[in-house]
């Protein structure tokens, strides 16, 4: 397995490149070779290759099934990689586990959110923080003064960040108890906490109406601008993708289908037919 | 805003308080003699059993794990304490020294201990993880049960067969003699001494739970790949809550083992582990003040249905049902609110509309 990755020789980043013309000067952030991955003969991801800026918002969309989370699974080593390399701001990230690659760089919200239930909202922003603010734990049991001021620091930065959304009125809550919007709009927050370069969204619009996705859409943007950091966003909604996503994958069957601007997306006769098959007479 | 930080910071001072004054009062209780000499007895298992709830807690409660061996790890500082305590008689005349350095070096020995068991167990979660701490504590009991040291002029004797495969000199002395445990302790502990231990397992599991890696612990128990996600190495919150929780029952057992003269390794057996483990649920998980006076309660009880003779257990297991009904019961837990108890768990809720 780790044998094969090693093997992978480095294709040309022009290949890869999502929109080539973008970020062309310097070195993306996110390049994937060959990535594939087959549970057990099921072959769930293959041959997947993609480069992201450093800040660039891509979409990455495909029918249900179509493998798209496992994509994200595989960036962060939920799953581990049966082929391919993943390079991270030029970094191999092949010997990483999940926890390293969050330190490296990449963070992520969930399909199905995965808060942290019984803490409050502010304790989850400030487990994002966990390397950011750093002291040991004889500091925190000792209550030396550097765990005043870090929890200091850490308590700023966490009002900092949710201020963003306008939750700080909402920091002593409960995590659970929030509204399912404000659960996915913390879940975004705890990412950024970490400080990554590179952001992974698991459908961050499912269940919003649609001025909470306009709210959503000019948020990320904003987030971009102000982190200067790249996204990644796996979406059904289709407004929300070609609005704000400069690049898109489509992925059907562990594949990727096509790649392009929004507009390309669009008019792409595969993209039609994997979303709503071949016409009749069609063959 | 800031609310729920002030309430968990006078939440643990009402702890330390409580703590502080049943100690004054019990003192005053026993300079005026209204506490009776069986009652003055316990005093010291009671301390020691609120330690071994205090950081089991911190394993069932805060880590999210279930483990039954905990009175394994008290069964290793216990021995290990007295051994040291015993030891160290010649060296250091001074008993509550002794008492301490028996103590730490309990809890060194329980926390390599754990750290040991923590190795494999931790790989594992849940129901799994549960069996085979249960494992542990049995595993420990019976080796506990084969070990004999002894010391004489030429130094400490080791043995798995018997006291005379010691070959113990001139003056020598027997300190673990396998089945019959470890015997001619002399008796160090103290209920101060208890005193002094309970605080200070209460400042390392308050402040580590209001820490940054307690909060690396809790973010652990309610989501492991949200954690990881976020940049925090599972195992080694999981090991560092762990083990903590093993050397303070380290600490508790060194201390239980040197209030009597003899000690034997049943006493650390599955049924102990369980008694801590009633203490934590009935307190609640979590909720270190409430594992607290379940531990007092619940040991003191059996002393209190001495009355009632034979059906004592049959009483004492009654009251455990009842007390588990009224906690778990909504409505009551409403009532209580209303009047004005109220528990952790609600702290955290906050009110909506009162957020300046």
């Amino acid at each position: 397995m780790s044998d094969s990755r090693k093997k992978t020789k480095m294709v040309p980043l022009p290949s890869q490149a999502i929109i080539p013309e973008r970020d062309t000067a310097e070195k993306p952030i996110l390049e994937v070779h060959r990535l594939g991955i087959n549970f057990g003969g099921l072959v769930a991801v293959e041959d997947f290759n993609i480069a992201v800026g450093r800040t660039e918002i891509c979409g990455l969309i495909g029918p249900n099934g179509a493998g798209k989370t496992t994509i994200f699974n595989l960036l962060t080593k939920v799953y581990q990689p049966t082929s391919g390399a993943i390079l991270l701001d030029g970094h191999d990230t092949s010997n990483m586990n999940t926890a390293q690659i969050n330190k490296a760089g990449i963070a992520r919200t969930f399909q199905n959110i995965r808060l942290f239930p019984t803490l409050s909202v502010e304790d989850n922003v400030k487990i994002g923080l966990h390397n950011q603010v750093k002291y040991s734990m004889a500091t925190g049991i000792l209550r030396l003064p550097r765990f005043f001021s870090s929890e200091r620091r850490a308590r700023e930065r966490a009002m900092e960040l949710l201020d963003i959304f306008d939750m700080t009125h909402l920091a002593s809550h409960r995590a659970s108890s929030l509204p399912y919007g404000a659960q996915r709009r913390l879940e975004f927050i705890r990412a950024l906490a970490t400080n990554p370069k590179l952001l992974l969204l698991d459908e961050p619009a499912a269940g919003m109406n649609p001025s909470e996705t306009e709210e959503l859409m000019s948020n990320i943007e904003k987030i971009r601008d102000q982190f200067q950091i790249a996204i990644i966003l796996i979406e059904h909604d289709m407004r929300l993708v070609m609005g704000i996503c400069e690049g898109i994958a489509v992925l059907n069957y562990g594949k990727i289908i096509a790649k392009g601007t929004p507009e390309e997306i669009q008019s792409n006769p595969l993209v039609i037919e994997a979303y709503l098959g071949k016409k009749k007479g069609d063959q | 805003m800031g609310r729920l930080r002030l309430k968990t910071s006078t939440d643990n001072l009402l702890t330390y308080g409580l703590v502080i004054v049943a100690y004054v009062v019990i003192r005053i209780l026993i300079a005026g003699g209204s506490i009776s000499s069986a009652l003055q007895g316990q005093l010291v298992p009671i301390t020691a059993y609120i330690v071994m709830a205090v950081s089991l807690n911190l394993t069932v409660g805060v880590l999210g794990e279930l483990s039954l061996g905990h009175a394994g790890f008290m069964s290793v500082g216990a021995f290990s304490g007295v051994v040291t305590a015993t030891l160290l008689a010649g060296a250091i005349p001074t008993t509550w020294l002794r008492l301490a350095l028996a103590m730490l070096i309990g809890a060194i020995f329980a926390g390599i201990f754990g750290f040991l068991i923590g190795v494999p167990v931790l790989r594992l979660e849940g129901d799994y993880l549960a069996i085979v701490t249960l494992a542990f504590g049995e595993i420990i009991k019976n080796v506990m049960n084969i070990i004999y040291i002894g010391y004489d002029a030429s130094g400490i004797q080791f043995s798995m067969e018997s006291t005379n495969a010691l070959q113990l000199g001139e003056g020598g002395k027997v300190i673990l003699s396998g089945p019959m445990g470890a015997i001619g302790i002399t008796k160090l502990s103290t209920f101060t001494a208890g005193f002094i231990l309970i605080l200070i397992s209460l400042v390392i599991v308050l402040n580590l739970i209001n820490s940054r890696a307690g909060r690396a612990i809790m973010a652990v128990r309610d989501d492991k790949i949200a954690a990881e996600s976020v940049g925090i190495s599972v195992w080694r919150y999981r090991m560092m809550a762990f083990v903590t929780s093993a050397m303070l029952a380290g600490a508790a057992g060194a201390l239980y083992a040197l209030n009597y003269s003899t000690v034997v390794a049943r006493k650390f057996d599955f049924n102990t582990s369980i008694l801590v483990l009633v203490f934590v649920v009935l307190g609640g998980m979590g909720n270190i003040r409430g594992s607290i006076i379940a531990a007092t309660v619940l040991t003191v009880l059996p002393e209190v249905l001495r009355t009632f003779n034979e059906v004592r257990m049959l009483v004492y297991a009654v009251i455990l049902i009842l007390v588990m009904l009224v906690r778990n019961n909504t409505t009551l837990q409403h009532l209580f609110q209303r009047i004005g108890v109220r528990r952790k768990k609600d702290l955290l809720n906050g009110e909506k509309g009162d957020d300046a």
